[in-house]
């Protein structure tokens, strides 16, 4: 009877779910010191799903590698930044030379806009460059085996970095200084409790994001990416442009990073170049592949027990630990990540499926779930 | 420039372009056999570089040399052993993620074990001799580098060519199932690939990191995308094509930062990337290949 759970039903549930979850939030936002720890995680691991999800796009349904996701975030992390610095404080950020003429006189301009809006400006703009830097590189590249794209967004990634900690990039993104004193999420307002929007606010981005996305895959474009990723010959041959659809599904995944780029420099507050090396795309790769390629819900859900085990509960991995008196010689710092390598390589080996296989979460599946636990596999690989 | 500082720097960009060459011919063999980008051959080489730290501690360098690679080889071996060959009937990018996430747990296993903090690389005394040709001054390790790269693959070039051995791998190359199904072990070629395209990262790593005087858990990652470059610049599965490479990309490397762009000399090789995939995607020697459906 639960299978055969009605339209109606599933809409209330969603409902209920949406409501309860922004209470919650908001709950957490505005006592944000007793639960510090959990709001931050909760940013985070927001942050990160945005990234797994752009991320999974390319590669769970387009059959695409990018490892670029560490460039194109920073791009998005500095665009975000610089325009949402408050004008009054950007001579301390950039104490040593200054910010290039050219950019004060357009940040003073926007000025008259209020500083939401000057954010969304900021993120937008991110995500627009970061889209034509890929269409760019997608051009020549996408043309041939996607092995190439691999190493060619690694390599971008990594030009990125140098460049934009280069001394001749001093005046724009303050060189290896990098920027400091970017606004949080939190809304500043005399009618509103210290701390609303903190958590809100990135929810709100990233469901959107994470909303567009899924109606991307839903739509005949998605269903071209699929058949690209099941068989590009064929694929080609029902008529379906490859280079067209793979440019797509690669801008949009861009675009989405360096939203979510945006988004990161305004949880850390502060960035550098270093932020964004080549360990944070392996990251979010271990977060996608952990969560199954292909699985939407699989990934989000992955991006906060990722971030929850890696920030909060395996942290006692990095200190040493005693024993009733004898100490673990195991323990100390680096060993959680080695934790994390092992568990990605496993679940490689493995769990090739991941949490979620391709399969996405439906409320009928949970529901059913502790009935039909010998049976689950079978109903299970039925695509909600 | 005088043109004692162009040859000076001929000579280092030569140099660094052998140590190159040796890398690349690592990545060349493996995707020529697998169809892999083997991310983790980049750390393969890092290891290597700890490896010489810890040998040379205890023992002097003509035996800490041989038990480096012998060392390098059994790691790259176990590589392809632990992660690779289980996927084998996997999607190609299965593998790929798992050479991904070998890489990753090198270099969280060095962090580990290591530090992250620079390690000093051993000074291997011989190497470090300082000669003097004319106005011209350069180290031993200078000089050996291009000539020990290029004896090197003189000798895998007969073997490769001239040997039954090298024919085994060129089939499996050409055609993997059929290669296969001809009776040749497949598993045994691979294993050899490994085994080859470790040596050259150890003996690679030890030139480079001679020059560069210490090694930290990513000093892998740039150079291993540099070789990769080169080997896709010579024409990918081709070994001459990934010496022709490496050597490309390290005189030209030492030129930019000799003339005070050492930020973008990284950015050139990626733009050489670019390059070589719009006008000539087999590669500057490379053959080309019809994709049969």
């Amino acid at each position: 009877m639960l299978r055969s759970m009605t339209k109606k039903s599933t809409t209330l549930l969603n409902l209920t779910a949406v409501v309860v979850l922004v209470t919650l939030l908001y709950l957490l936002e505005i006592n944000k010191n007793s639960f510090g720890m959990a709001v931050s995680i909760l940013q985070k691991s927001v942050i990160l799903s945005i990234v797994a999800v752009s991320m999974n796009l390319l590669n769970g349904f387009t059959g695409l590698f990018s490892l670029g996701q560490a460039g194109f975030m920073a791009i998005g992390a500095y665009i975000t930044a610089i325009f949402s610095i408050s004008s009054d404080t950007i001579d301390s950020v950039y104490y040593t030379s200054g910010l290039a003429p050219w950019l004060m006189s357009f940040k003073l301009g926007l000025d008259v806009f209020p500083s939401a809006i000057r954010i969304l400006f900021g993120l937008l703009l991110g995500g627009v460059v970061a889209g034509l830097f890929a269409a760019l590189i997608g051009i020549p590249v996408l043309r041939l085996k996607s092995d190439y794209l691999a190493i060619a967004t690694l390599g971008f990634s990594e030009i990125i970095r140098a460049i934009l900690s280069s001394p001749q990039m001093d005046q724009i993104t303050n060189g290896s200084y990098g920027l400091k004193n970017i606004p949080g999420f939190a809304i500043e307002s005399d009618f509103l409790p210290v701390g609303t929007g903190s958590l809100l606010v990135p929810f709100a981005i990233a469901a959107l994001c994470i909303t567009f996305m899924v109606m991307l895959i839903k739509s005949s474009y998605g269903r071209a990416f699929m058949a690209i990723r099941e068989d590009g010959v064929a694929a080609e041959a029902m008529g379906i442009n490859l280079l067209k659809h793979k440019e797509l599904s690669f801008i949009v995944s861009s675009f989405m990073t360096a939203i979510a780029g945006g988004l990161l420099a305004m949880f850390m507050r502060s960035i550098d170049a270093r932020t964004f090396q080549i360990s944070m795309t392996y990251d979010i790769l271990l977060i996608v592949v952990i969560g199954g390629l292909g699985s939407i819900t699989g990934s989000i859900l992955s991006a906060f027990l990722v971030t929850a085990s890696k920030e909060w509960w395996l942290r006692f991995f990095d200190q040493p630990l005693i024993t009733g008196g004898i100490t673990i010689p195991l323990f100390r710092t680096g060993f959680r990540m080695v934790v994390f390598s092992v568990l990605l390589m496993v679940v490689v080996l493995f769990f090739r499926r991941g949490l979620m296989g391709n399969r996405e979460f439906s409320w009928s599946a949970l529901l059913s779930w502790p009935k039909r636990m010998p049976k689950a596999k079978k109903g299970a690989n039925k695509r909600g | 420039m005088t043109s004692t500082t162009i040859i000076q720097h001929i000579l280092t960009g030569i140099s660094l372009g052998g140590a190159y060459a040796l890398i690349a011919i690592g990545y060349t063999l493996v995707y020529g056999i697998l169809l892999l980008i083997n991310f983790a051959h980049s750390d393969i080489f890092m290891m290597a570089g700890y490896f010489m730290v810890f040998a040379m501690a205890v023992m002097p360098w003509p035996i800490a040399i041989p038990l480096v690679i012998a060392v390098t080889i059994f790691l790259g071996v176990v590589i392809e052993k632990a992660a690779y060959k289980p996927l084998r009937a996997a999607p190609r990018m299965s593998i790929m993620i798992s050479s991904i996430g070998v890489s990753y747990l090198l270099q969280n296993l060095a962090t580990y074990l290591f530090s992250a903090l620079p390690k000093g690389y051993p000074t291997i005394s011989p190497l470090k001799r300082v000669f003097q040709i004319g106005s011209v001054s350069a180290s031993l390790v200078t000089f050996l580098t291009p000539v020990l790269t290029l004896i090197l693959v003189f000798i895998l070039m007969y073997l490769i060519n001239h040997t039954k051995l090298g024919m085994a791998m060129r089939a499996v190359s050409k055609d993997y199932d059929t290669a296969k199904l001809m009776g040749i072990k497949i598993n045994q070629i691979i294993s050899v690939t490994f085994v080859i395209g470790s040596a050259m990262a150890a003996i690679g790593s030890i030139l480079y990191f001679t020059d560069r005087m210490s090694v930290t858990p990513f000093s892998g990652t740039l150079p291993g995308l540099k070789c990769f470059v080169a080997a896709v610049l010579g024409g990918i599965g081709s070994v001459p094509g990934a010496v022709l490479g490496g050597f490309i990309i390290g005189i030209s490397e030492t030129f930019l930062t000799a003339m005070g762009y050492s930020t973008y000399s990284d950015a050139f090789t990626f733009l050489l990337l670019i390059l070589i995939l719009i006008f000539r995607p087999t590669g500057l020697i490379g053959e080309t290949v019809t994709d049969k459906v």
